[in-house]
């Protein structure tokens, strides 16, 4: 599999590190509901055939962590971006 | 000798020697072992895997399911290689497998006489009880018997290598169409790499006679393959089969750099494994022949047809002396006509059809052909072929024959076009599959397609060439496709002759019959991936090319379905088999992952340390001194040293992650549970990390160096994994943070040196102007400093042993030095280096916590940290942490133990249960994590994980090992051994 890292270009699936789902976002700790929340953002995950949204770093080359999007019944690399957003600090 | 006296691609002027089960023969360069055996007039090679029967050669390629040999001798010894596919060289050793005690009279052949107790599914129905049996006689007889070669168990001495490569187009298969795809990508501007398995590229132009554009077509090839060797945007790989697609346009690709020469060369390894990245490919990889099913069709001189046709106009090797036909198709015909034309004796050409096309009749009537029409093969006898019988509607007829060549068809290869899982599609005009969807970017070309004709597979090669290109961005006009003539390709579906007599088989590598494929029927197992498994019908090394069709068309027929209503089997890589040699490629012995050597290696050598793997890392264990009787007394020497005076350890190899950045201290307060913002610029603090599911993750000092500048360390098994963690952190959670991170691990070299003496020596190797006294470096300070005359250090003042400690960390180039420089200054003190023994042995006596009690499993307040977490801030697995049942004082927490006898051994892994209850799992309270001999108190102690363990101090309970009988009275005591106070860290 290879992966389009925004930085690197195509690069070979092995330079990068799995994490898993990147659709799930961390809850504020601050919030009256924090327990609950926290507890599906650590153990519950979607598990969708098709496109699918993940977690991958570049950890052999950038190092930066990306949103690759996957279809995952097909292995296709349908678009992969930088997780820190576009206004982010470099 | 049946090799013509002239004609073939082989080079007459370079014979060559090679044996076959100990007989000496003579070949040509560009002869097979196969081609060069049938020259020399063997027909039988092997005996097959169940029923020992004798088997010659019955393909002319990689598709071989019968003339598998061990080639090679000694270390070298490869078993199950097939004859059709070795590229003959001089000196060339190969023997017949299978067979006891000698290949023409093989005591096993017993088994064939069995074979109605062997067939489908025998090891299900016999050998039931006892089940004892199974391991001891049954299994190993079954072994004895059964199976074909015997692998060399001797180190492989040879090398193997992966590569990448990168093109536009790949083309898979050098045949007419491979050939044209290759040509018409390449002239329209595309980088192109073309593959074939064999080593003379050009396919079926090679084994037919054609003519192309006007010339011989195995002239044509040449010309062709030479023109894309030498355009400078083509790669041709010779001796190269593609066996794998995968995702992305990945294609698995295994180069026999070295197979074709006795040894490989000594710069050079032996096979290439490529992954091939291609953006197109064109999979062009030809159709293998079908045999039919008959009684008998198995026996050495039956030869697919083709086949024939390859020995006899490539390799110039005329098969048998009398030879008929038995097809259901055009393409045999010509077979029998170029027999015929090379001046051999065909006996007769029987075909099942009734109307076979004029062109070919007249011509087989002018040239003296004998013809059979509806006619079938029978039955077949001699252990090598002597005779078959024929029956026509005139009668049974008897030929005395030495060569039979079958066809039953073809089968497109197809295999890699279904490697995404797409199904192949039944076509009832050429009665074979054809691919189904393919993976992205892979088109098919020719007979692959499905395409028979010459001039259809040269068009479609030149039209899936240029589409490939075209795809790209290249374009150009295709020319015309070479002129050539579509031969005669009609064929009308037959698997099986219904009347024939004797063992009919479909597969021969496993020994599977038409009755087989009839009990699966009959037991149910129709589905033809229950049939497959059932049968063992094309689960042998050639994966069925030569059978699956036939098998599934038998079963079709049983059941009373279409061939397209039964379906194929799944195709998976590889297409041929790989060695896993290839697959591990440099990735053997010592090789097998990095060694990761720390920068005081050479050094800890000369200090006669043995060491130990811990991960990739290669760290001194302990270094043993003359006299010492075990590694317990010089760990135990060292322990003393250090307490008493000084030692010194490198411990380069924690993780160090360099930070800066003005919100450095607001994002270590989100990542360690404790606070990080306050702490001054020059010191350092312990700190514990959770994962989001509120457990330990790692533990490691930080020191802060500067306003805007930390150094972390984290555990050396963690280091990866926690700069992974902090980088994610920071990307996905915080981006708004203003933090630069980076590993220094490599960077730099550090070593502890401990013990009430370490000032004295570190004083000797700093230069002059730093001060070292208590007030200006506390413990837990941190500094900048330079040592050894001028090379950059840091100080840090913390322990790990619990004496008087400094880390000193140089450039990594330095760190052999600073061993050196701190071993002089050290000599007056006794100095001793110790290794990771010693440095475990003292971190258990101060009650440290390191892997065994980090195990994941563990909270901050397991650990006795509690009091560490800050309540005021927000961190990474805070909230998670604070579920109930991980708040509960009932949990297993650390506490320290010791033997209540004083001299009994603790082992860790060891149970807690009450005193005088069971060792069962119902009273199971815990267990020892770490346990040292204690040099300090001069008996074993112990850290565990206990029920209410901080709050028993003083109890007794048992400690079980019932795996190694140890059964212990332990006392439940503090974790700190040592100076519980800390007094000697901050003297």
């Amino acid at each position: 599999m290879r992966i389009p890292c925004p930085y690197c270009g195509w690069r070979d699936a092995q330079e990068f590190a799995y994490l898993g789902d990147a659709t799930v976002e961390r809850p504020d700790p601050a919030a009256a509901d924090a327990p609950a929340r926290f507890h599906d953002y650590v153990y519950l995950r979607e598990n969708p055939a098709g496109p699918h949204s993940e977690l991958w770093r570049h950890s052999a080359g950038c190092r930066q962590w990306l949103a690759v999007r996957r279809d995952t019944t097909t292995h296709e690399i349908i678009a992969a971006e930088f997780v820190r957003g576009r206004g982010a600090r470099r | 000798m049946s090799r013509l006296r002239q004609g073939g691609l082989i080079d007459r002027s370079r014979p060559l020697s090679f044996s076959f089960d100990g007989r000496s023969l003579a070949g040509f360069a560009g002869d097979t072992l196969a081609s060069a055996l049938i020259a020399n007039d063997v027909a039988l090679v092997g005996r097959s895997f169940k029923y020992h029967r004798p088997r010659g050669i019955f393909s002319a390629g990689s598709e071989e399911p019968n003339a598998l040999v061990e080639l090679g001798a000694g270390a070298r010894r490869e078993p199950n290689t097939r004859a059709t596919t070795v590229e003959l060289y001089d000196g060339l050793i190969a023997a017949s497998q299978n067979r006891w005690p000698s290949l023409a009279f093989d005591l096993f052949a017993i088994n064939a006489l069995l074979s109605p107790l062997l067939g489908a599914g025998f090891y299900y129905k016999t050998f039931m009880w006892p089940a004892k049996a199974w391991e001891k006689i049954y299994e190993p007889a079954i072994r004895r018997a059964a199976g074909l070669g015997r692998a060399s168990l001797e180190p492989d001495p040879d090398a193997y290598e992966k590569a990448h490569a990168f093109c536009d187009v790949l083309v898979i298969g050098a045949g007419p169409a491979g050939l044209m795809a290759a040509r018409a990508s390449a002239r329209a501007g595309a980088r192109v790499i073309l593959a074939d398995e064999d080593f003379l590229l050009g396919g079926r132009l090679n084994a037919e006679r054609c003519e192309v554009d006007g010339e011989a077509g195995s002239a044509f090839a040449a010309n062709a393959v030479a023109e894309l060797a030498s355009l400078p945007n083509v790669r041709v790989f010779s001796r190269t089969t593609v066996f794998g697609v995968y995702d992305s346009g990945i294609y698995g690709a295994l180069e026999r750099v070295g197979d074709h020469l006795a040894e490989p060369l000594a710069y050079a390894p032996r096979q290439r494994l490529w992954r091939i990245v291609a953006k197109r490919a064109v999979l062009a990889a030809g159709a293998t022949e079908r045999p039919i099913v008959f009684g008998g069709n198995d026996r050495p001189g039956v030869m697919a047809a083709q086949a024939v046709q390859t020995y006899l106009n490539r390799f110039a090797a005329m098969p048998a002396r009398q030879i008929a036909l038995f097809a259901n198709n055009d393409s045999a015909w010509r077979v029998g006509l170029d027999i015929a034309r090379a001046g051999g004796e065909v006996a007769a050409i029987i075909d099942i059809r009734r109307a076979v096309a004029p062109t070919l009749t007249e011509e087989a009537r002018r040239l003296g052909v004998r013809i059979l029409l509806g006619g079938q093969v029978v039955s077949t006898s001699g252990k090598r072929l002597r005779s078959i019988k024929v029956a026509t509607e005139k009668g049974v007829e008897r030929l005395s024959v030495d060569g039979l060549a079958i066809s039953g068809g073809f089968s497109p290869n197809l295999h890699l076009a279904g490697h995404h899982g797409g199904r192949p599609a039944w076509k009832d005009d050429i009665a074979a599959f054809v691919p189904g969807r393919a993976p992205p970017g892979l088109l098919v070309a020719g007979a692959a397609a499905g395409r028979f004709g010459l001039a259809a597979c040269l068009a479609d090669g030149v039209e899936k060439g240029a589409m490939a290109a075209r795809d790209l961005g290249f374009h150009r006009k295709p020319d015309a496709p070479p002129r050539a003539e579509d031969e005669a390709a009609a064929v009308e579906p037959f698997w099986r002759v219904g009347a024939s007599r004797g063992a009919a088989f479909v597969d021969f590598q496993n020994d599977v019959t038409a009755k087989d494929v009839q009990i699966a029927h009959a037991e149910g197992f129709r589905a033809v991936e229950h049939l497959k498994r059932y049968t063992t019908l094309g689960m042998a090394t050639d994966q069925g090319k030569t059978s699956n069709v036939t098998g599934l068309a038998i079963m079709a027929a049983l059941a009373g379905r279409s061939i397209a209503e039964t379906g194929a089997t799944t195709f998976r890589p590889p297409y041929t088999p790989v060695a896993i040699a290839a697959f591990a490629g440099h990735h053997r012995g010592k090789d097998f992952r990095p060694t990761r050597p720390t920068p005081t290696h050479a050094w800890a050598e000369r200090q006669g340390a043995v060491f130990v793997e811990t991960g990739l890392w290669l760290r001194a264990q302990y270094f043993p001194r003359a006299g010492e009787r075990d590694w317990l007394e010089s760990v135990t020497r060292e322990v003393k040293a250090t307490r008493a005076s000084v030692g010194l350890i490198d411990a380069s190899t924690f993780g160090k992650i360099d930070l800066q950045g003005r919100d450095v201290g607001a994002f270590l307060d989100r990542v360690y549970i404790n606070t990080f913002s306050t702490l001054p610029i020059g010191k350092v603090r312990y700190g514990i990390m959770l994962r989001e599911d509120g457990f330990v993750m790692d533990d490691g000092t930080t020191a802060r160096l500067g306003e805007t500048h930390y150094l972390m360390t984290t555990t050396t098994a963690n280091a990866a994994k926690i700069y992974q963690h902090l980088e994610f952190c920071l990307q996905k959670l915080w981006p708004e943070l203003d933090v630069k991170l980076t590993s220094v691990t490599e960077q730099w070299a550090q070593i502890a040196l401990a013990g009430p003496n370490a000032r004295r020596v570190l004083r000797a190797v700093i230069d002059a102007g730093v001060d070292l006294s208590n007030d200006a470096l506390p413990y837990m300070g941190a500094r900048e400093a330079t040592v050894m005359g001028g090379v950059k250090a840091r100080l840090f003042r913390v322990s790990f042993s619990g004496e008087l400690g400094y880390e000193i960390a140089v450039p990594a180039r330095h760190g052999e030095a600073l061993a050196n420089a701190l071993m002089e200054a050290g000599r007056g003190y006794d100095i001793a280096p110790y290794g990771v023994e010693a440095l475990s042995v003292m971190r258990i006596e101060k009650g440290h916590v390191s892997g065994p009690e980090l195990n994941g499993q563990t909270t901050a307040r397991d650990l006795g940290f509690g009091r560490l977490a800050s309540a005021k801030k927000h961190y990474i697995g805070r909230v998670m942490a604070d579920r109930p049942a991980l708040r509960d004082p009932a949990r297993p927490s650390l506490a320290g133990f010791k033997p209540v006898d004083r001299v009994s051994r603790l082992r860790a892994g060891a149970h807690f249960t009450a005193l005088g209850k069971p060792a069962a799992i119902e009273h199971d309270e815990g267990h020892m994590t770490s346990v040292a001999f204690s040099p300090s108190l001069g008996h074993w102690i112990g850290l565990g994980l206990l029920a209410r363990g901080s709050e028993r101090i003083g109890e007794r309970m048992r400690a079980c090992d019932p795996v190694r009988g140890g059964d212990v009275e332990v006392e439940i005591c503090s974790p700190v051994f040592v100076d519980p106070d800390g007094e000697r860290l901050r003297v």
